[in-house]
């Protein structure tokens, strides 16, 4: 399982690397969206402060869309579902492994955003290692939920306009947590500990890997 | 000897479509059997079906010795599946596509070398990306990424499409080989001129059924390529 992870991470980043959507598409869209918010709350600088980590990871959510759209796109080419299925890769490898290329590309635009987040909104940083952490757990999480509903969505001709329909409710825990989490990281508010919000990021990310583990191979025949 | 394939009243549907209406078919291994009849007869399916990719709704079928009604999944490695559409991912080059393949299936890559010069894909072509070569080039690398797999079952989908004749004589030869080294190959075409030479048996499909069987014009390959009676 974990070598044909690891077969399927690789192959998802080298196409990625090659076709560049994330970096000329995702990342400008992610940018347009945090500038796009700071207009709409206006120059005062204290709400955009107090609102930056929600938009963060509302940011975080639609490029997640957009990362798994594509991690799907390149397997619907002529001939390459056919290939997957008949590659002889363990489903539960293969999930895993889109998993982790998803989660690369997200964490490597999160950093773009965050950037953004304390240029454009003016915010200090309290806990670096807590936002790093928050990071990594809130998009592993949305990585694997995004990766079993883009299984589920992509044999369907309407997988488009499914996949946020399917998705976005499912992920309201992680912008919840995520949000909170960052919250206390970045020192807002009266939240001193994020470690509550950081404990259901664990367990939602747990929760989903293990599902889409054990559920994948089913979905990889429907796709 | 247990046979490669074995279809006893093999239906299957696609959504509500019956692609297979109770198919009989026997293949031995180092046979070459040819699949021939209209559009729409059930040729691809039966490949399909043979492939693990088409489930069985009625009937029997064992392919290299797995149940299709139990053991779908695991038919699929061990069978070597060139369909209408190649397998490439378009942003990897051909020497990647091929290794990831190759990988995938558990097999050593160190015959990819070898196996994309065979195909006449070799230095600057196997550097290329898969989008960016021509239909034909396309099917020679999903050719190499069959070939160098050296499956027990070759199931071949109107085979010999965009290939130029170079190609054509490649993938003829490469059929004979595999048939000659204990492989059993099933090949749905519309080109007999190509396919009936090479074949032991001649199986014609209508309407989801196997209609009849007849014997193939069966030659010996010599090196090169030629077909010799």
């Amino acid at each position: 399982m974990w070598r044909d992870a690891l077969l399927v991470v690789g192959k998802d980043l080298r196409i990625e690397a090659r076709s560049r959507v994330v970096v000329n598409q995702v990342a400008p869209f992610a940018v347009l969206v945090l500038l796009l918010f700071a207009f709409a709350l206006g120059p005062d600088r204290s709400p955009m402060a107090h609102a930056a980590p929600g938009l963060f990871w509302v940011a975080v959510l639609f490029c997640a869309l957009l990362a798994v759209q594509r991690s799907f796109a390149v397997e619907s080419g002529e001939g390459t579902r056919d290939g997957l299925r008949l590659s002889g890769l363990d489903p539960a490898g293969i999930f895993l492994g889109k998993t982790a290329a998803v989660t690369v590309q997200l964490l490597l635009l999160e950093v773009l955003l965050t950037v953004g987040v304390v240029l454009l909104f003016g915010n200090g940083v309290r806990s670096v290692g807590a936002l790093v952490l928050t990071s990594v757990l809130g998009t592993a999480g949305l990585a694997a939920v995004g990766t079993l509903y883009g299984a589920l969505s992509s044999g369907l001709r309407v997988r488009e306009t499914l996949l946020p329909l399917l998705l976005l409710p499912v992920a309201a825990p992680v912008l919840l947590a995520g949000t909170r989490a960052w919250q206390a990281a970045l020192g807002i508010g009266t939240s001193t500990s994020g470690n509550p919000w950081t404990s259901v990021l664990v367990v939602f990310a747990a929760v989903y890997l293990a599902l889409g583990c054990v559920i994948y191979g089913p979905l990889l025949e429907a796709m | 000897m247990d046979s490669a394939v074995l279809l006893r009243s093999a239906h299957a549907t696609i959504g509500r479509f019956p692609a297979l209406a109770g198919v009989d078919l026997e293949l031995a291994p180092g046979e070459l059997v040819v699949l021939e009849g209209p559009n729409g007869a059930g040729k691809t399916s039966v490949l399909r079906a043979c492939a693990g990719l088409l489930p069985l709704t009625g009937g029997e079928g064992t392919v290299l010795g797995y149940d299709l009604r139990r053991d779908l999944v695991a038919v699929r490695p061990l069978v070597g599946y060139l369909g209408h559409a190649p397998a490439l991912y378009d942003e990897l080059t051909v020497s990647e596509n091929v290794r990831f393949a190759v990988r995938a299936a558990g097999a050593a890559s160190s015959a990819v070398p070898d196996v994309l010069a065979r195909v006449g894909l070799s230095g600057r072509l196997a550097r290329t990306p898969a989008g960016r070569l021509s239909a034909g080039q396309r099917r020679r690398a999903a050719l190499a990424s069959v070939l160098v797999r050296r499956p027990a079952l070759w199931l071949l989908d109107e085979p010999h499409a965009a290939f130029d004749a170079e190609g054509r004589r490649l993938l003829s030869t490469v059929m004979c080989e595999a048939r000659d080294g204990g492989s059993g190959v099933l090949v749905a075409s519309h080109e007999p001129a190509e396919v009936l030479p090479l074949a032991d048996r001649v199986v014609t499909m209508v309407g989801g059924r196997a209609q009849g069987s007849r014997r193939g014009g069966r030659r010996r390959v010599v090196p090169g390529g030629v077909h010799v009676a």
